[in-house]
Protein backbone atom coordinates (compact mmCIF):
# COMPACT_ATOMS: atom_id res chain seq x y z
CA UNK A 1 0.00 0.00 0.00
CA UNK A 2 2.79 2.40 0.86
CA UNK A 3 4.54 1.56 -2.38
CA UNK A 4 1.35 2.16 -4.38
CA UNK A 5 0.87 5.59 -2.79
CA UNK A 6 4.46 6.42 -3.56
CA UNK A 7 3.96 5.64 -7.23
CA UNK A 8 1.01 8.04 -7.38
CA UNK A 9 2.94 10.78 -5.59
CA UNK A 10 6.20 11.01 -7.43
CA UNK A 11 8.01 12.92 -4.72
CA UNK A 12 11.46 11.56 -4.90
CA UNK A 13 12.08 11.49 -1.16
CA UNK A 14 8.95 9.36 -0.52
CA UNK A 15 9.85 6.96 -3.32
CA UNK A 16 13.38 6.66 -2.07
CA UNK A 17 12.30 6.09 1.54
CA UNK A 18 9.75 3.46 0.55
CA UNK A 19 12.24 1.70 -1.69
CA UNK A 20 14.84 1.64 1.04
CA UNK A 21 12.33 0.23 3.52
CA UNK A 22 11.30 -2.42 1.00
CA UNK A 23 14.89 -3.41 0.29
CA UNK A 24 15.68 -3.49 4.01
CA UNK A 25 12.62 -5.66 4.70
CA UNK A 26 13.56 -8.05 1.89
CA UNK A 27 17.08 -8.32 3.29
CA UNK A 28 15.80 -9.04 6.80
CA UNK A 29 13.36 -11.66 5.48
CA UNK A 30 16.02 -13.29 3.37
CA UNK A 31 18.41 -13.46 6.31
CA UNK A 32 15.86 -14.92 8.67
CA UNK A 33 14.84 -17.70 6.26
CA UNK A 34 18.15 -18.55 4.68
CA UNK A 35 20.64 -18.51 7.46
CA UNK A 36 23.39 -20.83 6.33
CA UNK A 37 27.13 -20.88 6.92
CA UNK A 38 28.17 -18.74 9.86
CA UNK A 39 31.63 -18.83 8.35
CA UNK A 40 31.89 -16.78 5.19
CA UNK A 41 34.93 -18.76 4.13
CA UNK A 42 33.65 -20.75 1.18
CA UNK A 43 36.90 -20.55 -0.76
CA UNK A 44 37.60 -23.50 -3.02
CA UNK A 45 41.37 -23.11 -2.62
CA UNK A 46 42.62 -23.69 0.92
CA UNK A 47 45.87 -24.20 2.79
CA UNK A 48 45.90 -27.29 5.03
CA UNK A 49 45.73 -27.00 8.82
CA UNK A 50 49.51 -27.33 9.33
CA UNK A 51 50.31 -25.53 6.10
CA UNK A 52 51.81 -28.55 4.36
CA UNK A 53 49.52 -28.41 1.34
CA UNK A 54 47.54 -26.05 -0.80
CA UNK A 55 44.43 -27.86 -2.01
CA UNK A 56 41.55 -26.95 -4.25
CA UNK A 57 38.28 -28.63 -5.12
CA UNK A 58 36.47 -28.54 -8.43
CA UNK A 59 32.90 -29.91 -8.27
CA UNK A 60 31.85 -31.80 -11.39
CA UNK A 61 28.60 -29.83 -11.61
CA UNK A 62 28.17 -26.15 -10.73
CA UNK A 63 26.09 -25.00 -8.97
CA UNK A 64 26.51 -28.03 -6.75
CA UNK A 65 23.26 -30.01 -7.00
CA UNK A 66 21.37 -31.41 -4.03
CA UNK A 67 20.34 -35.11 -3.90
CA UNK A 68 22.52 -36.08 -6.86
CA UNK A 69 25.69 -38.17 -6.84
CA UNK A 70 28.58 -36.27 -8.30
CA UNK A 71 32.31 -36.49 -8.85
CA UNK A 72 34.79 -33.84 -7.82
CA UNK A 73 38.40 -33.16 -8.67
CA UNK A 74 40.73 -32.50 -5.74
CA UNK A 75 44.01 -30.83 -6.57
CA UNK A 76 46.94 -30.93 -4.14
CA UNK A 77 50.17 -28.92 -4.26
CA UNK A 78 52.80 -28.31 -1.67
CA UNK A 79 52.51 -24.77 -0.33
CA UNK A 80 55.32 -23.75 -2.68
CA UNK A 81 53.34 -25.00 -5.66
CA UNK A 82 54.72 -28.49 -6.47
CA UNK A 83 51.93 -30.95 -7.40
CA UNK A 84 51.56 -33.99 -5.13
CA UNK A 85 51.03 -37.04 -7.33
CA UNK A 86 51.29 -39.81 -4.77
CA UNK A 87 49.15 -39.46 -1.67
CA UNK A 88 46.72 -41.39 0.48
CA UNK A 89 43.58 -39.34 0.85
CA UNK A 90 40.39 -39.88 2.81
CA UNK A 91 37.33 -37.67 2.83
CA UNK A 92 34.62 -37.01 5.39
CA UNK A 93 32.32 -34.18 6.30
CA UNK A 94 28.84 -33.23 7.34
CA UNK A 95 26.62 -30.45 8.58
CA UNK A 96 27.97 -28.91 11.80
CA UNK A 97 24.64 -27.24 12.61
CA UNK A 98 22.74 -30.51 12.27
CA UNK A 99 25.30 -32.84 13.77
CA UNK A 100 25.23 -35.37 10.95
CA UNK A 101 27.74 -36.55 8.40
CA UNK A 102 27.65 -36.91 4.66
CA UNK A 103 24.83 -39.07 3.25
CA UNK A 104 27.34 -41.09 1.22
CA UNK A 105 30.87 -42.37 1.76
CA UNK A 106 32.80 -40.58 -1.01
CA UNK A 107 36.28 -41.77 -1.86
CA UNK A 108 39.29 -40.68 -3.83
CA UNK A 109 39.22 -43.41 -6.45
CA UNK A 110 42.28 -42.55 -8.51
CA UNK A 111 45.10 -40.13 -9.07
CA UNK A 112 44.62 -38.40 -12.39
CA UNK A 113 48.11 -36.86 -12.49
CA UNK A 114 49.72 -33.42 -11.97
CA UNK A 115 48.27 -33.23 -8.47
CA UNK A 116 44.68 -34.04 -9.48
CA UNK A 117 42.60 -36.76 -7.80
CA UNK A 118 39.15 -38.03 -8.76
CA UNK A 119 36.69 -38.00 -5.85
CA UNK A 120 33.58 -40.11 -6.48
CA UNK A 121 30.38 -40.66 -4.55
CA UNK A 122 29.94 -37.06 -3.37
CA UNK A 123 26.37 -36.20 -2.44
CA UNK A 124 24.53 -33.59 -0.39
CA UNK A 125 20.96 -34.34 0.56
CA UNK A 126 19.88 -30.89 1.74
CA UNK A 127 20.67 -27.22 1.45
CA UNK A 128 22.63 -25.35 4.13
CA UNK A 129 26.16 -25.22 5.49
CA UNK A 130 28.28 -28.28 4.72
CA UNK A 131 31.89 -29.02 5.62
CA UNK A 132 34.10 -31.46 3.71
CA UNK A 133 37.50 -32.51 4.97
CA UNK A 134 40.34 -34.29 3.25
CA UNK A 135 43.05 -36.05 5.25
CA UNK A 136 46.17 -36.13 3.09
CA UNK A 137 49.22 -38.30 3.70
CA UNK A 138 52.22 -38.09 1.37
CA UNK A 139 56.00 -37.91 1.57
CA UNK A 140 55.49 -34.24 2.50
CA UNK A 141 53.63 -35.29 5.69
CA UNK A 142 50.14 -35.77 7.03
CA UNK A 143 47.67 -32.90 7.19
CA UNK A 144 43.99 -32.06 6.75
CA UNK A 145 42.27 -29.45 4.67
CA UNK A 146 38.71 -28.29 5.21
CA UNK A 147 36.26 -26.66 2.80
CA UNK A 148 32.96 -24.97 3.61
CA UNK A 149 30.03 -25.12 1.22
CA UNK A 150 26.83 -23.16 1.36
CA UNK A 151 24.17 -24.94 -0.70
CA UNK B 1 13.23 28.50 -14.74
CA UNK B 2 9.45 28.93 -14.96
CA UNK B 3 9.23 26.76 -18.06
CA UNK B 4 11.26 24.07 -16.28
CA UNK B 5 8.82 24.10 -13.37
CA UNK B 6 5.83 23.91 -15.76
CA UNK B 7 7.48 21.09 -17.65
CA UNK B 8 8.00 19.17 -14.40
CA UNK B 9 4.43 19.80 -13.38
CA UNK B 10 3.19 18.41 -16.74
CA UNK B 11 5.42 15.38 -16.35
CA UNK B 12 4.03 14.76 -12.89
CA UNK B 13 0.45 14.99 -14.22
CA UNK B 14 1.24 12.54 -17.02
CA UNK B 15 2.85 10.10 -14.58
CA UNK B 16 -0.09 10.35 -12.18
CA UNK B 17 -2.46 9.72 -15.10
CA UNK B 18 -0.52 6.69 -16.28
CA UNK B 19 -0.41 5.34 -12.74
CA UNK B 20 -4.17 5.72 -12.37
CA UNK B 21 -4.78 3.94 -15.68
CA UNK B 22 -2.51 1.10 -14.60
CA UNK B 23 -4.31 0.85 -11.27
CA UNK B 24 -7.78 0.74 -12.84
CA UNK B 25 -6.64 -1.78 -15.45
CA UNK B 26 -5.32 -4.06 -12.76
CA UNK B 27 -8.52 -3.75 -10.72
CA UNK B 28 -10.98 -4.56 -13.52
CA UNK B 29 -9.16 -7.73 -14.58
CA UNK B 30 -10.50 -11.07 -13.35
CA UNK B 31 -7.01 -11.92 -12.17
CA UNK B 32 -5.44 -9.76 -9.55
CA UNK B 33 -1.74 -9.17 -9.28
CA UNK B 34 -0.56 -9.92 -5.80
CA UNK B 35 2.19 -7.91 -4.27
CA UNK B 36 5.48 -9.80 -4.37
CA UNK B 37 5.76 -11.37 -0.95
CA UNK B 38 8.47 -13.93 -1.52
CA UNK B 39 12.10 -12.96 -1.79
CA UNK B 40 14.02 -14.12 -4.87
CA UNK B 41 15.78 -16.71 -2.69
CA UNK B 42 12.48 -17.99 -1.34
CA UNK B 43 11.00 -18.14 -4.83
CA UNK B 44 13.97 -20.20 -6.01
CA UNK B 45 13.44 -22.56 -3.08
CA UNK B 46 9.71 -22.80 -3.79
CA UNK B 47 10.47 -23.52 -7.44
CA UNK B 48 12.68 -26.43 -6.43
CA UNK B 49 9.64 -28.04 -4.75
CA UNK B 50 7.39 -27.84 -7.81
CA UNK B 51 6.49 -31.16 -9.40
CA UNK B 52 7.37 -29.46 -12.69
CA UNK B 53 11.05 -29.79 -11.76
CA UNK B 54 10.86 -33.58 -11.32
CA UNK B 55 13.27 -34.94 -13.88
CA UNK B 56 11.82 -37.54 -16.26
CA UNK B 57 12.82 -41.06 -15.33
CA UNK B 58 15.77 -42.31 -17.29
CA UNK B 59 16.48 -45.94 -17.98
CA UNK B 60 17.10 -48.21 -15.02
CA UNK B 61 20.45 -49.84 -15.84
CA UNK B 62 19.69 -52.66 -13.41
CA UNK B 63 16.40 -53.47 -15.18
CA UNK B 64 16.62 -53.42 -18.95
CA UNK B 65 12.90 -54.24 -19.14
CA UNK B 66 11.88 -51.20 -17.08
CA UNK B 67 10.54 -49.26 -20.05
CA UNK B 68 9.10 -52.24 -21.95
CA UNK B 69 5.29 -51.82 -22.05
CA UNK B 70 4.86 -55.60 -22.31
CA UNK B 71 6.79 -56.00 -19.07
CA UNK B 72 4.62 -53.28 -17.47
CA UNK B 73 1.48 -55.04 -18.62
CA UNK B 74 2.66 -58.35 -17.15
CA UNK B 75 3.77 -56.52 -14.00
CA UNK B 76 0.31 -55.04 -13.59
CA UNK B 77 -1.22 -58.52 -13.73
CA UNK B 78 1.28 -59.87 -11.22
CA UNK B 79 0.81 -56.88 -8.90
CA UNK B 80 -2.88 -57.69 -8.47
CA UNK B 81 -2.59 -61.50 -8.50
CA UNK B 82 -3.12 -63.13 -5.10
CA UNK B 83 -1.85 -66.46 -6.43
CA UNK B 84 1.55 -64.96 -5.72
CA UNK B 85 1.17 -65.76 -2.04
CA UNK B 86 1.38 -68.68 0.33
CA UNK B 87 -2.37 -68.80 0.99
CA UNK B 88 -3.66 -67.49 -2.35
CA UNK B 89 -5.19 -64.46 -0.67
CA UNK B 90 -2.46 -61.80 -0.65
CA UNK B 91 -1.33 -59.71 -3.60
CA UNK B 92 0.80 -56.56 -3.73
CA UNK B 93 -2.51 -54.71 -4.00
CA UNK B 94 -3.70 -56.09 -0.65
CA UNK B 95 -1.58 -53.47 1.10
CA UNK B 96 -0.86 -51.15 -1.84
CA UNK B 97 -4.48 -50.25 -2.59
CA UNK B 98 -4.70 -48.33 -5.85
CA UNK B 99 -7.67 -46.21 -4.77
CA UNK B 100 -5.82 -45.18 -1.59
CA UNK B 101 -2.58 -43.88 -3.06
CA UNK B 102 -1.29 -47.47 -3.11
CA UNK B 103 -1.23 -47.79 0.69
CA UNK B 104 -3.62 -49.29 3.24
CA UNK B 105 -4.23 -46.71 5.97
CA UNK B 106 -3.10 -49.12 8.70
CA UNK B 107 -0.34 -48.58 11.29
CA UNK B 108 1.14 -51.98 10.39
CA UNK B 109 0.52 -53.84 7.17
CA UNK B 110 -1.47 -57.08 7.21
CA UNK B 111 -0.38 -59.80 4.80
CA UNK B 112 -0.47 -63.44 5.76
CA UNK B 113 0.46 -62.15 9.17
CA UNK B 114 1.00 -58.70 10.68
CA UNK B 115 4.17 -56.96 9.60
CA UNK B 116 6.35 -54.64 11.66
CA UNK B 117 6.13 -51.67 9.30
CA UNK B 118 3.71 -49.17 7.80
CA UNK B 119 2.89 -49.75 4.09
CA UNK B 120 4.63 -47.15 1.94
CA UNK B 121 3.00 -45.59 -1.13
CA UNK B 122 4.35 -46.35 -4.60
CA UNK B 123 3.96 -43.21 -6.73
CA UNK B 124 7.29 -41.67 -7.62
CA UNK B 125 9.40 -44.31 -5.87
CA UNK B 126 11.23 -45.12 -9.11
CA UNK B 127 13.13 -41.86 -8.53
CA UNK B 128 14.45 -43.04 -5.20
CA UNK B 129 17.83 -44.71 -4.78
CA UNK B 130 16.60 -46.64 -1.73
CA UNK B 131 13.35 -48.48 -1.13
CA UNK B 132 11.67 -49.56 2.13
CA UNK B 133 11.71 -47.51 5.34
CA UNK B 134 15.25 -48.73 6.00
CA UNK B 135 16.39 -48.60 2.37
CA UNK B 136 17.31 -52.27 2.27
CA UNK B 137 16.54 -52.46 -1.47
CA UNK B 138 18.22 -50.31 -4.09
CA UNK B 139 15.60 -50.56 -6.84
CA UNK B 140 11.88 -50.99 -7.28
CA UNK B 141 12.37 -54.51 -8.62
CA UNK B 142 14.52 -55.59 -5.69
CA UNK B 143 11.93 -54.07 -3.35
CA UNK B 144 9.07 -55.99 -4.96
CA UNK B 145 10.83 -59.31 -4.27
CA UNK B 146 11.15 -58.76 -0.52
CA UNK B 147 7.49 -59.04 0.52
CA UNK B 148 6.86 -61.97 -1.85
CA UNK B 149 9.08 -64.24 0.26
CA UNK B 150 8.42 -62.63 3.63
CA UNK B 151 6.68 -65.05 5.98
CA UNK B 152 4.26 -62.34 7.21
CA UNK B 153 3.54 -60.66 3.86
CA UNK B 154 2.91 -62.86 0.78
CA UNK B 155 4.33 -65.88 2.56
CA UNK B 156 5.19 -67.83 -0.59
CA UNK B 157 8.36 -69.08 -2.19
CA UNK B 158 10.11 -68.59 -5.49
CA UNK B 159 9.48 -72.07 -6.97
CA UNK B 160 5.76 -71.54 -6.32
CA UNK B 161 5.91 -68.22 -8.13
CA UNK B 162 7.80 -69.77 -11.06
CA UNK B 163 5.00 -72.34 -11.33
CA UNK B 164 2.35 -69.55 -11.29
CA UNK B 165 4.15 -67.71 -14.08
CA UNK B 166 4.53 -70.90 -16.15
CA UNK B 167 0.87 -71.86 -15.68
CA UNK B 168 -0.76 -68.43 -15.94
CA UNK B 169 1.56 -66.06 -17.78
CA UNK B 170 3.92 -68.18 -19.89
CA UNK B 171 3.31 -66.37 -23.20
CA UNK B 172 3.53 -62.87 -21.70
CA UNK B 173 6.62 -63.78 -19.71
CA UNK B 174 8.45 -65.44 -22.59
CA UNK B 175 7.65 -62.54 -24.95
CA UNK B 176 9.64 -60.26 -22.67
CA UNK B 177 12.20 -62.38 -20.86
CA UNK B 178 12.69 -65.38 -23.17
CA UNK B 179 12.02 -69.05 -22.51
CA UNK B 180 11.17 -70.20 -19.03
CA UNK B 181 13.41 -72.95 -17.67
CA UNK B 182 12.12 -76.50 -17.55
CA UNK B 183 10.08 -76.81 -14.35
CA UNK B 184 9.61 -80.59 -14.55
CA UNK B 185 9.95 -82.07 -11.09
CA UNK B 186 10.45 -78.66 -9.50
CA UNK B 187 9.11 -78.58 -5.92
CA UNK B 188 5.88 -76.60 -5.65
CA UNK B 189 7.24 -74.83 -2.57
CA UNK B 190 10.92 -74.08 -2.18
CA UNK B 191 12.98 -70.99 -1.55
CA UNK B 192 15.42 -69.32 0.86
CA UNK B 193 12.57 -68.43 3.22
CA UNK B 194 11.82 -68.73 6.93
CA UNK B 195 9.68 -71.87 6.46
CA UNK B 196 12.18 -74.62 7.24
CA UNK B 197 10.58 -77.27 5.00
CA UNK B 198 10.60 -75.01 1.94
CA UNK B 199 14.08 -73.84 2.80
CA UNK B 200 15.36 -77.41 3.00
CA UNK B 201 13.70 -78.22 -0.34
CA UNK B 202 15.47 -75.22 -1.86
CA UNK B 203 18.87 -76.35 -0.65
CA UNK B 204 18.29 -79.85 -2.04
CA UNK B 205 17.99 -78.35 -5.52
CA UNK B 206 21.05 -78.15 -7.74
CA UNK B 207 22.84 -74.81 -7.75
CA UNK B 208 22.20 -74.28 -11.46
CA UNK B 209 18.49 -74.93 -11.09
CA UNK B 210 18.28 -72.61 -8.10
CA UNK B 211 19.91 -69.94 -10.23
CA UNK B 212 17.42 -70.46 -13.07
CA UNK B 213 14.48 -70.12 -10.67
CA UNK B 214 16.02 -67.07 -9.00
CA UNK B 215 16.29 -65.51 -12.44
CA UNK B 216 12.56 -66.07 -13.04
CA UNK B 217 11.93 -64.61 -9.60
CA UNK B 218 14.05 -61.54 -10.41
CA UNK B 219 12.12 -61.10 -13.65
CA UNK B 220 8.85 -61.11 -11.70
CA UNK B 221 10.26 -58.16 -9.76
CA UNK B 222 11.41 -56.43 -12.93
CA UNK B 223 7.95 -56.75 -14.48
CA UNK B 224 6.29 -55.37 -11.35
CA UNK B 225 8.79 -52.48 -11.34
CA UNK B 226 8.02 -51.74 -15.02
CA UNK B 227 4.39 -51.32 -13.93
CA UNK B 228 5.12 -49.35 -10.75
CA UNK B 229 7.54 -46.89 -12.31
CA UNK B 230 4.78 -45.48 -14.50
CA UNK B 231 2.79 -44.36 -11.45
CA UNK B 232 3.85 -40.81 -10.66
CA UNK B 233 2.49 -38.04 -8.44
CA UNK B 234 0.61 -35.25 -10.20
CA UNK B 235 0.36 -31.54 -9.50
CA UNK B 236 -1.20 -30.37 -6.24
CA UNK B 237 -2.61 -26.93 -5.43
CA UNK B 238 0.76 -26.06 -3.93
CA UNK B 239 2.45 -26.76 -7.28
CA UNK B 240 -0.05 -24.58 -9.12
CA UNK B 241 0.46 -21.80 -6.56
CA UNK B 242 4.24 -21.99 -6.82
CA UNK B 243 4.19 -22.07 -10.61
CA UNK B 244 1.94 -19.00 -10.68
CA UNK B 245 4.19 -17.17 -8.20
CA UNK B 246 7.19 -17.94 -10.37
CA UNK B 247 5.42 -16.91 -13.57
CA UNK B 248 4.08 -13.46 -12.71
CA UNK B 249 2.45 -13.64 -9.30
CA UNK B 250 -1.03 -13.61 -10.84
CA UNK B 251 -3.41 -16.15 -9.37
CA UNK B 252 -6.71 -17.69 -10.36
CA UNK B 253 -8.87 -19.59 -7.88
CA UNK B 254 -7.12 -22.76 -9.13
CA UNK B 255 -3.67 -21.46 -8.24
CA UNK B 256 -4.54 -19.83 -4.94
CA UNK B 257 -3.78 -21.02 -1.46
CA UNK B 258 -5.77 -19.90 1.56
CA UNK B 259 -4.02 -17.53 3.92
CA UNK B 260 -3.47 -20.43 6.36
CA UNK B 261 -2.00 -22.66 3.65
CA UNK B 262 0.26 -19.87 2.47
CA UNK B 263 1.38 -19.16 6.02
CA UNK B 264 2.02 -22.88 6.43
CA UNK B 265 4.17 -22.89 3.31
CA UNK B 266 6.14 -19.95 4.68
CA UNK B 267 6.74 -21.87 7.90
CA UNK B 268 7.59 -25.04 5.95
CA UNK B 269 10.41 -23.37 4.02
CA UNK B 270 11.32 -21.02 6.85
CA UNK B 271 11.28 -21.20 10.61
CA UNK B 272 9.87 -24.73 10.93
CA UNK B 273 12.73 -26.01 8.74
CA UNK B 274 10.65 -28.86 7.29
CA UNK B 275 12.25 -28.25 3.89
CA UNK B 276 15.62 -29.30 5.28
CA UNK B 277 14.73 -32.95 4.75
CA UNK B 278 11.50 -32.65 2.76
CA UNK B 279 13.18 -31.02 -0.22
CA UNK B 280 13.02 -31.32 -4.01
CA UNK B 281 9.94 -32.00 -6.13
CA UNK B 282 9.08 -35.19 -4.23
CA UNK B 283 9.58 -33.44 -0.88
CA UNK B 284 12.12 -35.98 0.31
CA UNK B 285 15.90 -35.95 0.51
CA UNK B 286 15.91 -39.72 -0.21
CA UNK B 287 17.90 -40.21 2.96
CA UNK B 288 17.48 -41.61 6.47
CA UNK B 289 17.03 -39.75 9.74
CA UNK B 290 16.40 -40.56 13.37
CA UNK B 291 13.63 -38.14 14.30
CA UNK B 292 12.89 -39.63 17.71
CA UNK B 293 9.52 -41.10 16.81
CA UNK B 294 7.93 -42.90 19.76
CA UNK B 295 7.98 -46.66 20.10
CA UNK B 296 5.03 -48.48 18.52
CA UNK B 297 2.15 -49.24 20.88
CA UNK B 298 2.49 -52.94 20.18
CA UNK B 299 5.63 -54.92 20.85
CA UNK B 300 7.63 -55.48 17.68
CA UNK B 301 10.95 -57.19 16.98
CA UNK B 302 14.06 -55.01 17.47
CA UNK B 303 14.36 -52.60 14.57
CA UNK B 304 17.54 -50.62 14.01
CA UNK B 305 16.34 -48.92 10.82
CA UNK B 306 19.02 -47.87 8.36
CA UNK B 307 21.78 -49.42 10.52
CA UNK B 308 20.57 -52.83 9.35
CA UNK B 309 19.00 -51.64 6.09
CA UNK B 310 22.25 -50.29 4.67
CA UNK B 311 24.08 -53.54 5.27
CA UNK B 312 21.19 -55.55 3.80
CA UNK B 313 21.18 -53.40 0.66
CA UNK B 314 24.89 -53.93 0.10
CA UNK B 315 24.55 -57.68 0.65
CA UNK B 316 21.25 -57.90 -1.23
CA UNK B 317 20.73 -60.98 -3.37
CA UNK B 318 19.01 -58.83 -6.01
CA UNK B 319 20.90 -55.56 -5.69
CA UNK B 320 22.40 -53.52 -8.53
CA UNK B 321 25.67 -55.45 -8.51
CA UNK B 322 24.07 -58.89 -8.25
CA UNK B 323 24.17 -61.47 -11.07
CA UNK B 324 20.44 -60.82 -11.60
CA UNK B 325 20.96 -57.13 -12.29
CA UNK B 326 21.44 -55.85 -15.84
CA UNK B 327 23.74 -53.06 -14.67
CA UNK B 328 27.47 -52.75 -15.11
CA UNK B 329 29.30 -52.25 -11.80
CA UNK B 330 29.95 -48.60 -12.66
CA UNK B 331 26.17 -48.04 -12.90
CA UNK B 332 25.76 -48.90 -9.23
CA UNK B 333 27.17 -45.74 -7.70
CA UNK B 334 24.62 -45.34 -4.89
CA UNK B 335 25.40 -48.83 -3.67
CA UNK B 336 29.14 -48.40 -4.15
CA UNK B 337 29.26 -45.27 -2.00
CA UNK B 338 26.54 -46.16 0.52
CA UNK B 339 27.17 -45.40 4.19
CA UNK B 340 26.75 -48.64 6.13
CA UNK B 341 28.30 -47.80 9.49
CA UNK B 342 27.85 -45.03 12.03
CA UNK B 343 25.73 -44.04 15.01
CA UNK B 344 23.47 -41.76 12.96
CA UNK B 345 22.09 -44.80 11.10
CA UNK B 346 20.65 -46.27 14.31
CA UNK B 347 16.87 -46.11 14.12
CA UNK B 348 17.10 -43.78 11.13
CA UNK B 349 14.27 -44.18 8.64
CA UNK B 350 13.66 -42.89 5.17
CA UNK B 351 12.26 -39.40 4.73
CA UNK B 352 8.89 -40.08 3.08
CA UNK B 353 7.58 -37.95 0.25
CA UNK B 354 4.91 -35.55 1.46
CA UNK B 355 2.90 -35.72 -1.74
CA UNK B 356 -0.64 -36.84 -0.86
CA UNK B 357 0.41 -37.05 2.77
CA UNK B 358 -2.98 -35.90 4.07
CA UNK B 359 -4.64 -39.10 2.82
CA UNK B 360 -2.05 -41.36 4.42
CA UNK B 361 -2.65 -41.42 8.15
CA UNK B 362 -1.31 -42.90 10.37
CA UNK B 363 2.27 -41.70 10.06
CA UNK B 364 5.85 -42.84 10.62
CA UNK B 365 7.45 -46.22 9.95
CA UNK B 366 5.15 -48.14 12.27
CA UNK B 367 2.16 -45.79 12.15
CA UNK B 368 3.03 -44.37 15.56
CA UNK B 369 1.39 -40.96 15.02
CA UNK B 370 -2.32 -40.86 14.22
CA UNK B 371 -2.70 -37.50 12.50
CA UNK B 372 -0.81 -34.71 10.77
CA UNK B 373 -1.46 -32.56 13.85
CA UNK B 374 0.35 -35.19 15.92
CA UNK B 375 3.23 -35.22 13.44
CA UNK B 376 3.66 -31.43 13.49
CA UNK B 377 3.43 -31.40 17.30
CA UNK B 378 6.09 -34.13 17.42
CA UNK B 379 8.50 -32.12 15.26
CA UNK B 380 7.86 -28.97 17.32
CA UNK B 381 8.53 -30.77 20.61
CA UNK B 382 11.47 -32.84 19.31
CA UNK B 383 11.49 -35.48 22.07
CA UNK B 384 14.56 -37.60 22.74
CA UNK B 385 14.75 -40.75 20.65
CA UNK B 386 13.87 -44.07 22.36
CA UNK B 387 16.96 -45.51 20.63
CA UNK B 388 19.86 -43.73 18.96
CA UNK B 389 19.97 -39.95 18.81
CA UNK B 390 17.28 -37.74 17.31
CA UNK B 391 18.45 -35.14 14.81
CA UNK B 392 15.57 -32.84 15.76
CA UNK B 393 15.81 -29.66 17.77
CA UNK B 394 12.70 -28.11 19.33
CA UNK B 395 10.96 -25.45 17.27
CA UNK B 396 8.72 -22.85 18.88
CA UNK B 397 5.45 -23.14 16.96
CA UNK B 398 2.19 -21.73 18.31
CA UNK B 399 -0.97 -23.85 18.06
CA UNK B 400 -2.07 -21.56 15.21
CA UNK B 401 1.22 -22.04 13.36
CA UNK B 402 0.95 -25.80 13.78
CA UNK B 403 -2.56 -25.60 12.35
CA UNK B 404 -1.23 -23.58 9.40
CA UNK B 405 1.44 -26.20 8.71
CA UNK B 406 -1.21 -28.91 8.67
CA UNK B 407 -3.31 -26.78 6.28
CA UNK B 408 -0.32 -26.51 3.97
CA UNK B 409 0.36 -30.25 4.10
CA UNK B 410 -3.25 -30.90 3.16
CA UNK B 411 -2.79 -28.71 0.06
CA UNK B 412 -0.13 -31.15 -1.19
CA UNK B 413 -2.87 -33.52 -2.29
CA UNK B 414 -2.91 -34.25 -6.02
CA UNK B 415 -3.89 -36.96 -8.47
CA UNK B 416 -1.71 -39.88 -9.46
CA UNK B 417 -0.44 -39.74 -13.03
CA UNK B 418 -0.51 -43.16 -14.69
CA UNK B 419 -1.96 -44.85 -17.75
CA UNK B 420 -5.73 -44.95 -17.27
CA UNK B 421 -6.01 -48.67 -16.60
CA UNK B 422 -3.16 -48.77 -14.08
CA UNK B 423 -5.35 -47.66 -11.21
CA UNK B 424 -7.97 -50.33 -11.93
CA UNK B 425 -7.88 -53.94 -10.85
CA UNK B 426 -7.31 -56.10 -13.96
CA UNK B 427 -9.45 -59.12 -14.73
CA UNK B 428 -7.43 -62.13 -13.61
CA UNK B 429 -6.99 -65.11 -15.83
CA UNK B 430 -8.45 -68.26 -14.23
Amino acid sequence: MHLLQASLHPRRSTVRTSSLIAVALMAVTACSHFRSAPSPDIATVKVSAHQLYRASVRPGVVPIPVRRLQSWTLHIDTVDGRPIDVATITMNGGMPQHGHGLPTAPRVTRAVGTGDYLVQGVKFNMGGWWVVRFAIASSAGTDTVTFNLSL
Amino acid sequence: MTSTVMSRSRTVRVLVGLGAVALVTSMIGTVRRRPARWTPEELALLGSLSIRTLEPLGDDPSNRFATDPRAASLGRQLFFDARLSGNGKVSCATCHIAAQDFQDGKPLADGIGRTARRTMPIAGTAHSPWLFWDGRADSQWAQALGPLESGVEHGGSRTQYAHVVAEQYRAEYEAVFGALPDLTGLPRRAGPVSDTTWRAAWHRMEVGRRDNISRVYANIGKAIAAFERRIEPGASRVDRYVDAELADGRHTPETSLTSDEEAGLRLFVGRARCVTCHNGPLLTDDHFHNTGVPLPRVELPPDSGRAAGGRKAVAGEFNCTSPYSDAKPEDCQELRFAVTEGPELVCAYKTPSLRNVAGRAPYMHAGQLASLSDVVAHYAAAPAAPFGRSELKPIRLSPNEQRQLVAFLQALTGPLVAPATYLEIPALRR
